[in-house]
């Protein structure tokens, strides 16, 4: 549709920090895109609140520089929408879905709202597909499977990105034809982190087959709030219209949420936690809830946010209402990377909720959960030891306890620490067999006995 | 028209407009063009505040808003049982057939207007009937009858005409009273207000849920309310699922409040294909499922309790035992915070409405056993099992401690016991029922006198064993005498066969009561066998190699009277076991 005339206004009363107050607007529509145009060039910008003639603007460009007299803001009288087609993939996109190196894209087949819809949970279907990543820990206790949001909980200076980055280079769904798309939506991160990202997936080839969004550390707050939304539209086109398996991964949801706070002190809203608006759960779940697969359709949307802990701080607002929405996490753990271990995944707060769906007879194998559960439960009560060792030290244990201290060690240093190779299912579980050797069977009461006989031996107990 | 008014801001979920007439609190509006279903909160002079259930993205000024007169109701009547509502009571699935995702301005009934049910009629012409007297019968699904009643907000009248059996629709007229009141299959409430009773009964009633942990140590009553707070991971959701599956009630409403999509969709997958217990027909035809994921619009969200809390009494009215399960509280109490932020209110508690526990409240006290309204006389009870989700797993936070002063049962979720993988993760130290003395009757009647003096001997192994845990940091295993160290592997094992349950296990997913009193015999048989030779001067290492867990897990998998022999059988065993070992003394 082509418009005959543009509507602008020139009645701006106000810039506080990304803010603009614009007077006079007749019937301004909530959510509505504009763009301002200044002297020294147009920027973009969406409405945030309208109270009668008078409308809050957050303009994604920043407001340096701007001022009140010689801009004029247009209303494009549309809602912000991102372009969808076939020509996205292989780009590097900016936060606002434009190519990086200022070239247009080439054949766009839609444009999309980026709120996008909540599906209704009637035409859900649960995940119930297992996703391979290659990473033991991952793959034996805290599976993975398509249309699951499962982060990755890191801390300053904790190898999240490369775990990230491993993760995407080598997941695959065993047994499936489906097209497999990487999304990326980097969201204030800086650009020596940005250009990690791109030269890990430039070198496993993976940048080819991937759409990459990047709103770096010093692009303006409200783009940050753009981003995730504009990746998960796109996402939405290739999963459920162009039937793809689409992995995005999100980077960093803590910025990300810093920005939302940015916003929300700007228009001087009643602060929660830690200052972050007490709306910050409900703006989560609409950016985590768009994973999932849906009846009917082959593609799927599965999420790999990355939430940087503050301080390694779980109860963080961000991080804890990031875990009230997904399924599970993976948490990384500072005393094991100080180990030297990698990837320093700490299985113990780690989870998987929609693990027991992609598991067991016919899609892994029979004794999945229990296996999990047996290294769960020993590797608890090994770390309880170690504890209980510090205190009262070595001569204080049993001889069973001491074997459960030799179990933990085998544990973290073998299976833990696989470095960055592949491994599958098969070798995996041979790892975890060798650790669980250090025990007696009597103590593997949660594996049934007839596959600890087939593989370790009966009547090791009473040797 | 008249009851028109304008649009004059929008904050996300509340937008304000202006309107010259006289407007009552909680008056349902239909807000722009798109007719967004939205309620008012706030009224000051002629500017009217609407808290809007749908999302208002694309919302102008200037647009329209129709105030309807009437506050948030919703239709109830047969054809509920199986069905899934959004917060706002609109059916779901008939939703669905638009497309996958959720549109704007969709107006619907809960109730199929097409489909017919069949009607007997099981009073007379010129029989006298008042509110909440029963005039038929209608099968809603293969075993349960939806009791048509005479409304509650209906006087007492003789009845001039009924309707003779055959099938009726939900608004077909099924019976006139002499004083020209119409009764059909469907009624009307408004979800703000409690249905009424006749009067309130003691809870000495069990609400039975199969699960070892809760029936034994902290037993809930019919019409009581629990609480179930704790962090994320710690199984609060698989723990509230087994409940719906498995708990004695004839009906459930289980409320998915702000949570995962996925997991209302496990729901909707799993329920219709596992058997009622009770019954032997899909679960699913027991359930009344209410959806707001944690994406959908935040105002429905704090409607949804109210909704299904209203669904609840109005099944509790015909006679049933109803459980209303709401996951959770918090995303609940969360919307509510949304809305006062933006009505810019003075904040309480870590950001909540100062009216948090108000509001909590008039959702907690309409739980209850009732005596029912009308003819014929009959009992029905409204159970509450709410899940909390504390920021950080810091229970003192307000919303925790607002329904604990509301409800008479804290099970305690921990996530250190969850992440040891000890399911479900009821902390049992902290954990703790307000019935058991009222249930008291009940279990001795049920199970005889010697089961308060199980329970009573659980209860002091596991509080024996919390002391003795902090002894052995200081001094270590070896400076235990060997009657400790056979308590703590004794307290061990009641952690894995007894506290523990496997959810995921066909056998072990329920328990019934005959069940958890005779493992709980085995167990204490046990510990008396080998006391017996631990007195005598046995050491504790001679018997640290016998596989007590894994044959007790499993005679955990038999049946009840198969677990009374076999478990004897086994008891004898060992004891011969341990007959034969030198006893150096």
């Amino acid at each position: 549709m082509i418009k005959l005339f543009r509507e602008g206004y020139t009645s701006l009363t106000g810039i506080v920090g990304p803010l603009l107050f614009l007077k006079g607007v007749r019937q301004p529509g909530f959510a509505e895109l504009v763009s301002i145009e200044t002297p020294s060039g147009v920027r973009t910008g969406q409405i945030l609140q309208v109270e009668d003639d008078l409308c809050v603007v957050q303009v994604f460009d920043g407001t340096m520089g701007m001022d009140t007299g010689k801009s004029t803001v247009w209303l494009e009288r549309d809602i912000v929408r991102v372009p969808a087609g076939d020509a996205l993939i292989g780009q590097i996109l900016d936060g606002r879905g434009r190519r990086i190196d200022g070239k247009t894209i080439g054949y766009i087949e839609k444009l999309l709202p980026t709120s996008g819809m909540p599906i209704n949970p009637v035409w859900r279907q649960s995940p119930s597909c297992y996703i391979e990543t290659g990473i033991s820990t991952i793959d034996m206790m805290n599976t993975l499977v398509k249309g699951q949001k499962l982060p990755i909980f890191s801390g300053a200076g904790l190898p999240a990105n490369q775990l990230a980055a491993q993760i995407v280079s080598q997941s695959r769904v065993p047994g499936s034809d489906t097209d497999f798309l990487v999304i990326f939506a980097a969201m204030g991160i800086t650009q020596r982190e940005a250009d990690f990202f791109i030269d890990t997936f430039r070198s496993t080839g993976a940048i080819d087959s991937g759409i990459f969004f990047l709103n770096l550390a010093s692009d303006s707050a409200a783009e940050r709030l753009l981003t995730p939304r504009m990746a998960l539209s796109v996402a939405e086109y290739f999963a459920f219209e162009k039937n793809y398996d689409v992995l995005v991964v999100m980077t960093d949801m803590l910025y990300y949420s810093e920005a939302l706070r940015e916003i929300s002190a700007a228009r001087e809203e009643v602060p929660g936690r830690r200052g972050y608006p007490g709306y910050t759960y409900s703006d989560l779940a609409t950016l985590y809830e768009r994973a999932g697969c849906i009846r009917g359709a082959r593609g799927s949307i599965t999420q790999i946010p990355i939430i940087t802990m503050p301080d390694d701080d779980m109860t963080h607002p961000v991080v804890d209402l990031s875990g009230y929405i997904t399924e599970g996490q993976v948490v990384l753990d500072r005393s094991i990377h100080d180990r030297g271990l990698y990837p320093p995944i700490n299985v113990l707060p780690s989870l998987s909720r929609l693990m027991n769906k992609g598991i067991g007879k016919r899609k892994t194998f029979e004794f999945h959960r229990l296996m999990a559960d047996q290294l769960y439960a020993s590797y608890a009560r090994a770390q309880e030891l170690e504890r209980l060792r510090l205190i009262v030290g070595d001569d204080g244990l049993t001889d069973t306890e001491k074997l459960y201290l030799a179990f933990g060690r085998e544990f973290e240093a073998r299976f833990v620490n696989q470095g960055s190779v592949f491994r599958t299912l098969d070798t995996t579980l041979n790892e975890a067999w060798e650790c669980l050797k250090e025990l007696p069977n009597t103590e593997l009461y949660r594996i049934p006995p007839c596959f600890i006989a087939e593989k370790l031996g009966s009547g090791r107990e009473y040797s | 028209m008249s009851n028109l008014g304008e649009i004059t801001g929008i904050s996300g979920p509340v937008v304000k407009a202006k309107s010259d007439l006289a407007i009552r609190m909680f008056e349902v509006a239909h807000v722009g063009r798109d007719e967004l279903l939205g309620e008012v909160i706030r009224i000051l002079g002629n500017n009217i505040f609407i808290q809007v259930y749908e999302d208002t993205s694309g919302l102008c000024t200037g647009e329209p808003v129709y105030f309807t007169g009437s506050l948030l109701q919703l239709d109830l009547g047969p054809g509920l049982l199986g069905s899934v509502l959004d917060g706002i009571g609109r059916p779901l699935t008939r939703l669905g057939e638009e497309g996958i995702f959720l549109k704007k301005g969709s107006h619907a009934s809960p109730l199929d207007p097409d489909r017919k049910w069949q009607f007997f009629p099981s009073v007379e012409v010129g029989s006298l009937v008042g509110p909440g007297s029963i005039i038929g019968n209608m099968p809603e699904t293969s075993f349960l009858n939806n009791r048509i009643m005479v409304p509650p907000d209906v006087s007492k009248g003789t009845i001039r005409s009924i309707a003779s059996p055959g099938e009726y629709t939900v608004s077909d007229e099924l019976c006139v009273l002499d004083n020209g009141y119409v009764i059909k299959a469907t009624q009307t409430w408004e979800v703000r207000q409690p249905r009424p009773v006749m009067m309130r009964l003691p809870f000495d009633q069990p609400l039975i849920t199969g699960q070892r942990v809760l029936d034994t140590l902290f037993p809930l009553a019919l019409g009581g309310a629990a609480v179930m707070p704790g962090g994320f991971g710690t199984g609060k959701t698989v723990t509230q699922q087994s409940l719906a599956k498995w708990c004695n009630a004839d009906i459930i409403v289980y409320i998915g409040c702000g949570e995962r999509g996925n997991e209302m969709t496990e729901v909707l997958e799993e329920f219709p294909v596992l058997s009622d217990p009770y019954h032997d027909v899909p679960l699913m035809e027991r359930m009344i499922l209410i959806a707001n994921t944690s994406n959908m619009p935040v105002a429905a969200r704090e409607a949804s309790i109210y909704l299904g809390m209203t669904i609840a009494e109005y099944y509790r009215d015909m006679g049933y035992n109803v459980a209303i399960m709401a996951d959770s509280t918090s995303r609940w109490a969360e919307a509510l915070r949304e809305i006062g932020g933006r009505l810019e209110e003075m904040p309480g508690e870590e950001g909540y409405p100062a009216y948090l526990g108000t509001r909590l409240a008039q959702y907690y006290e309409r739980a209850g056993r009732v005596k029912n309204m009308g003819e014929p006389v009959r009992n029905g009870s409204v159970s509450v099992i709410n899940a909390v989700s504390p920021a950080g797993g810091d229970f003192s936070e307000p919303v925790t401690q607002s329904s604990l002063r509301l409800s008479g049962v804290f099970w305690g979720l921990d996530k250190r016991l969850a992440q040891q993988r000890h399911f479900p993760a009821i902390n049992w130290q902290q954990s703790y029922s307000l019935f058991e003395d009222t249930l008291d009757h009940f279990f001795s009647s049920r199970l005889g006198p010697e089961w308060k003096f199980l329970k009573s001997y659980l209860k002091d192994m596991l509080e024996r064993e919390r002391i003795l845990k902090d002894l052995v940091q200081l001094v270590g295993r070896d400076g235990l005498s060997e009657q400790d160290k056979w308590l703590l592997e004794l307290v061990e094992i009641l952690k894995v066969v007894y506290l523990q349950q496997n959810a995921f296990s066909d056998v072990d997913a329920f328990c019934s009561l005959d069940k958890q009193k005779q493992l709980l015999l085995i167990l204490k048989r046990l510990d008396d066998v080998v006391q017996v030779k631990l007195e005598a001067g046995l050491i504790y290492d001679q018997i640290s190699s016998i596989p007590f867990r894994i044959d007790l897990l499993k005679l955990r998998d038999l049946d009840q009277p198969e677990l009374e022999s076999k478990g004897k059988y086994w008891l004898d065993k060992l004891q011969h076991q341990l007959q034969d070992m030198v006893v150096f003394k």
